[in-house]
Order: C-alpha cells, then sequence, then structure tokens
C-alpha cells in the first residue's frame, strides 16, 4: 500500500481551560493560557498511525495552519507517530473556508490518498473545515466517524448519526473527520517525544501558496452567556418533587 | 429574499428542528423547503413553505449527491437553512465548500438577514458575526427557535431528479429503536453520567423516564464507558437540548456536557459530591447516592 495520509491538527486552547471573554469583546483571552491540540485531531493522529501501523499507509503527514508556536502540535503528532510534518505559517486567524484552501493545495502537493482530521475544533466549533475541504477536493466524505475499514482502493466508514450508526463506502481518495469514538489516542512516550524532535518539519509561508484566505465573516462581538443562578440543595425526593409542582411547575 | 430550507422527514413526520429551521428562515423572507426521499406531503403542510422541491430518488441523506443537487439550486436563494442535526452538519458546510462561502454553524439567534449570534468554546462565548457571501449557508440549534406547527400550510410540490452518486454509496444504518421521545424535542430529559457504575444500572433511569415521559440522555464519559449509545450522548459535540426539564443523574457537570444542556428551563441535579459543576447550574440539587435517591424518586412521582 502506497498511501499517503494527510492529518490536518489545530492548536487550540486546552479543553480544561474555562475560556474567559475579554473585556473589550473582541474574542476570548488566550494570553498565557494552557494551549493543546484539538482533541478530535488527536483521534485523527491515532487513526492514520493505526493506519500505517496496519500497513494500510505508507506514510502519515500532519500540517497544521497557524503562528510559530503551532510548531508544538505538530511535534506532539509526530511523537504520536506521524512521520513528518508542515506548518504553512500566518498570523492571521484563518476560517474553515480559508483553511481549506491552504489544505487543499497541501493536499494536492503531496498528493494525499486520504486526509483524516477532527470533525470539529474546539475553539470556534464549526464542524465544516473537514466538509468544505472535501467539496473543494472533489473528494467524498466520511463525517463523525466512529470506525474506517480501507480495503480495495475504498474506505468504509461508520458515522455517529442522530439516530445511531450509519456506515457509507467511499472511493479514494476521501475525507474521513473522526468523532471521539473512533478510538483512544495513545500517549507520547518520552522515548518517541525525543525521536519526534527529529522528524522533518516543513515551513511554507503561506502566501508561497497563492490561495484566497480572506475572511468572509466579521466578528462584530463576543459576549459571556447569561450565567445562570445556581439553586437550592433540596434534602430529600419528596421535597424535591413538591417544589417541581409548586414552585417551578414543570410536573 | 427567499430561503430554501432542508427538512428532514422521519416516519412521515417533519422533525421538530427542521421545523424550527423553517421558523428561523422565514425572519429572512418566502420559505421554499427541500425534502431528500418521501416525506413532500408532509413538509408541504408546514405553514408558511411556499414550495417544496421533492427529491425522491435521494435516499439515505448522502452528502455528495445532496451538496451538488443544492448548490445547482443555490442562485434562486439568498439564505439556505438546516437544522443543526447530524444530517445538516454533515451536508451544509459541503454546499458551501461548492459555493465557496462560509458556512455559520449553529446560529442560536438572527440579527438581521447577514448578522447572526452562534456560540463557541462549547457555549462558553456567544460570537455575533456578519457575514459578506451573497448566498448564506447556515444551520440552526433547534433550541433556540420555536417550532412552526406541523400543519396547517399547502405548498406546491415539484419533483426533482436525484444526482448520481459514485464516489459514495450507502452500505446500512443501525438505529436505535425506542419509544419514548427524541432527544431534542422531549419536554423531559433524563440523563446519566459515569456515577450510574455500569450499563445496567443505566436502566434504572428507565421507570423515571416512563413516568415522565421523558427522553434518556447520557454524559459523554457514560457513552465513552459503553453505558450507552453514542446517539444518546447530549454536549458540545453530541445533542444539544433545552427541555422544560433536566435531570442530570449521577454526572458531575463537565464544561462539554453543561454546553448541551444548560438552556433548559429547570435543572434537577442528583449527585454524590457537592462540589460537583452540575450543581452551579442547577436550580434543584440532591447531594446524595443516585442508587437511594431513584428508587424514592421513583415512588414520589
Amino acid at each position: 500500500m502506497t498511501m499517503k495520509v494527510l492529518v490536518p491538527v489545530k492548536r487550540v486552547v486546552d479543553y480544561n481551560v474555562k475560556v474567559r471573554v475579554a473585556a473589550d469583546g473582541s474574542g476570548v483571552e488566550t494570553q498565557g493560557v494552557k494551549m493543546s491540540m484539538n482533541p478530535f485531531d488527536e483521534i485523527a493522529v491515532e487513526e492514520a498511525v493505526r493506519l500505517r501501523e496496519k500497513g494500510a499507509a505508507k506514510e502519515v503527514v500532519v500540517v497544521t495552519v497557524g503562528a510559530q508556536a503551532a510548531q508544538d502540535v505538530l511535534r506532539t503528532a509526530m511523537a504520536m507517530g506521524a512521520d513528518r510534518a508542515i506548518l504553512v505559517r500566518t498570523d492571521d486567524t484563518l476560517e474553515p473556508r480559508a483553511v481549506a484552501n491552504v489544505l487543499k493545495a497541501i493536499a494536492t502537493r503531496e498528493d494525499a490518498g486520504l486526509i483524516c482530521m477532527g470533525k470539529q475544533a474546539i475553539d470556534d466549533d464549526m464542524n465544516a473545515t473537514g466538509q468544505i475541504l472535501a467539496a473543494k477536493l472533489g473528494w467524498p466524505q466520511g463525517t463523525f466517524a466512529s470506525a474506517v475499514t480501507v480495503a480495495d482502493g475504498r474506505i468504509e466508514v461508520a458515522r455517529e448519526i442522530d439516530g445511531g450508526t450509519e456506515v457509507v463506502s467511499l472511493t479514494l481518495p476521501a475525507v474521513v473527520t473522526a468523532d471521539l469514538r473512533l478510538n483512544e489516542p495513545r500517549y507520547a512516550s518520552l522515548p518517541n517525544i525525543m525521536k519526534a524532535r527529529k522528524k522533518p518539519l516543513e515551513t511554507v509561508e503561506i502566501d508561497s501558496l497563492g490561495v484566497d484566505t480572506a475572511s468572509r465573516l466579521t466578528v462584530v462581538s463576543v459576549a459571556e452567556p447569561a450565567e445562570r443562578k445556581e439553586g437550592v440543595k433540596v434534602n430529600s425526593a419528596a421535597e424535591l418533587v413538591e417544589k417541581l409542582k409548586t414552585e417551578a411547575k414543570v410536573i | 429574499m427567499t430561503a430554501l430550507v432542508l427538512v428532514e422527514v422521519e416516519n412521515g413526520a417533519v422533525r421538530q428542528a427542521s421545523r424550527s429551521a423553517v421558523a428561523a428562515a422565514s425572519r429572512f423572507g418566502a420559505v421554499d423547503a427541500i425534502v431528500f426521499g418521501d416525506g413532500a406531503q408532509a413538509a408541504a403542510a408546514l405553514p408558511g413553505v411556499t414550495r417544496v422541491l421533492s427529491v425522491p430518488g435521494l435516499v439515505n441523506d448522502l452528502a455528495e449527491p445532496a451538496a451538488d443537487l443544492l448548490a445547482a439550486r443555490a442562485k434562486d436563494y439568498s439564505h439556505i437553512v438546516a437544522a443543526a442535526s447530524a444530517t445538516g452538519k454533515n451536508i451544509l458546510p459541503r454546499l458551501a465548500g461548492l459555493l465557496d462561502v462560509q458556512p455559520i454553524p449553529d446560529v442560536v439567534e438572527i440579527k438581521d438577514a447577514d448578522t447572526f449570534v452562534r456560540p463557541i468554546y462549547a457555549g462558553n462565548a456567544l460570537a455575533t458575526v456578519r457575514s459578506a457571501d451573497s448566498i448564506k449557508v447556515l444551520t440552526v440549534r433547534g433550541s433556540n427557535f420555536d417550532p412552526i406547527a406541523a400543519e396547517g400550510g399547502s405548498a406546491a410540490i415539484e419533483t426533482v431528479e436525484a444526482p448520481a452518486s459514485e464516489k459514495s454509496v450507502f452500505v446500512k444504518v443501525e438505529l436505535s429503536a425506542s419509544d419514548r421521545p427524541e432527544l431534542e424535542s422531549a419536554r423531559v430529559v433524563i440523563s446519566g453520567g459515569k456515577g450510574l457504575k455500569d450499563a445496567a444500572n443505566f436502566k434504572l433511569l428507565e421507570p423515571i423516564a416512563d413516568k415522565l415521559n421523558a427522553a434518556i440522555g447520557a454524559s459523554r464519559a457514560a457513552v465513552d464507558s459503553g453505558f450507552a449509545p453514542n446517539e444518546m450522548q447530549v454536549g458540545q459535540t453530541g445533542k444539544i437540548v433545552a427541555p422544560e426539564l433536566y435531570i442530570a443523574v449521577g454526572l458531575s457537570g463537565a464544561i462539554q456536557h453543561l454546553a448541551g444542556m444548560k438552556d433548559s428551563r429547570v435543572i434537577v441535579a442528583i449527585n454524590t459530591d457537592p462540589e460537583a459543576p452540575i450543581f452551579k447550574v442547577a436550580d434543584y440539587g440532591i447531594v446524595g447516592d443516585l442508587f437511594e435517591v431513584l428508587p424514592t424518586l421513583e415512588k414520589a412521582l
């Protein structure tokens, strides 16, 4: 099998951090906040590495679009087993449409046979880049994947849908977006973290790709959601039912 | 301006989330609906829908032919709208890719024809965004828009040929059979977390759900541990619910779970740990062992 798997990853505010909205309403505070690889992207890296370990893929290439600091998540991905990395450098915050334009250029240059990526980033919660990218490449898509099998030039994807699970069979090349249950990502061991430092990391200036990275959305404001008031503790189920009936009038 | 709404029909009835999407889209002007597979009649009965594009040949909601078809029709519309369901989230961003526009997912409020509010960071912030695209592609959260009625309209139905799908083939679907209401439209939801300890104990929620005609949900931890199937997950990446009453049993209230239920009108939490974050959003809390509380709650109802 000679298939190359491209895994786009994103550096985001760590999922354990409770974000705060900036006082001027322009966004959320990211200064001095712990950053990590988007959790869904870790699952995508793990799946790509497993495909290579099973012999279904030849090489796993990770790519990110971001500032110099985004190298962190590329090193993490390589410590998990990715073979090499590409940083498409920009200091701007790009929308999914723009990121898809960049990824299309990279996928074409790399002649990727499969793109495996997280279904959504936990910062902007867009859940869109994979689908946009698939459309722009003219490739089929297997979104919200909970299982994948590669065989005979096709990929079978089990997808999490509202009522249960659906299975689709796609021709390759294809885009797969990972859901939570696809796998449990491995921890990078210390020797592998050391090894990852020596793996190749190429930096590409975003302008050199010549793609449209303009934003179509203007952020007018970012605000805190309305806080819920903390309620009361009750002592028994009977008291709870009483309050639900007479006070909240909900049952 | 006319909006086109992707309407999902299940067992002959329009899904509540789609009726909310029609309600949202009617803010922009006239509304056409598009229905994949059978179900055009149900969509034609929605009040406020002018015309239904019926695509009986497109079954199973495959994203590739669906997006191709929507893209071919897009020039007639100012907005293309769907519920923020698994189907909407699969198809609409792909359509946006074909149209080269930036989709606007999970809209919770419409300010005007160009300006929308959507949650970011698991609902810990609300972003107001203005779109410069000539065709707006958006998914809307059902819990934030009151659904239109299911009956009362009489739209014209136009049958449309389905495009071929060569690159993507439907293999099978496994739907969980349940007599309970849908999570997203249930008046009452009772959800279990890791505190239930195993899949067998998850059934302890059922008698209470029966009494309240409630849907049953689960935390991510409970789904990851195999206590409940994925379609029951409530949270940032699962179902977003906003019932009249939400009962959280043995779940701590992780940020990503709260993102899926904190707009519920009344929240009840049952947990042994008085410091659990779920109590911060609960109107009524019981600190106690769920294995003792649940049977007494069932009796008290």
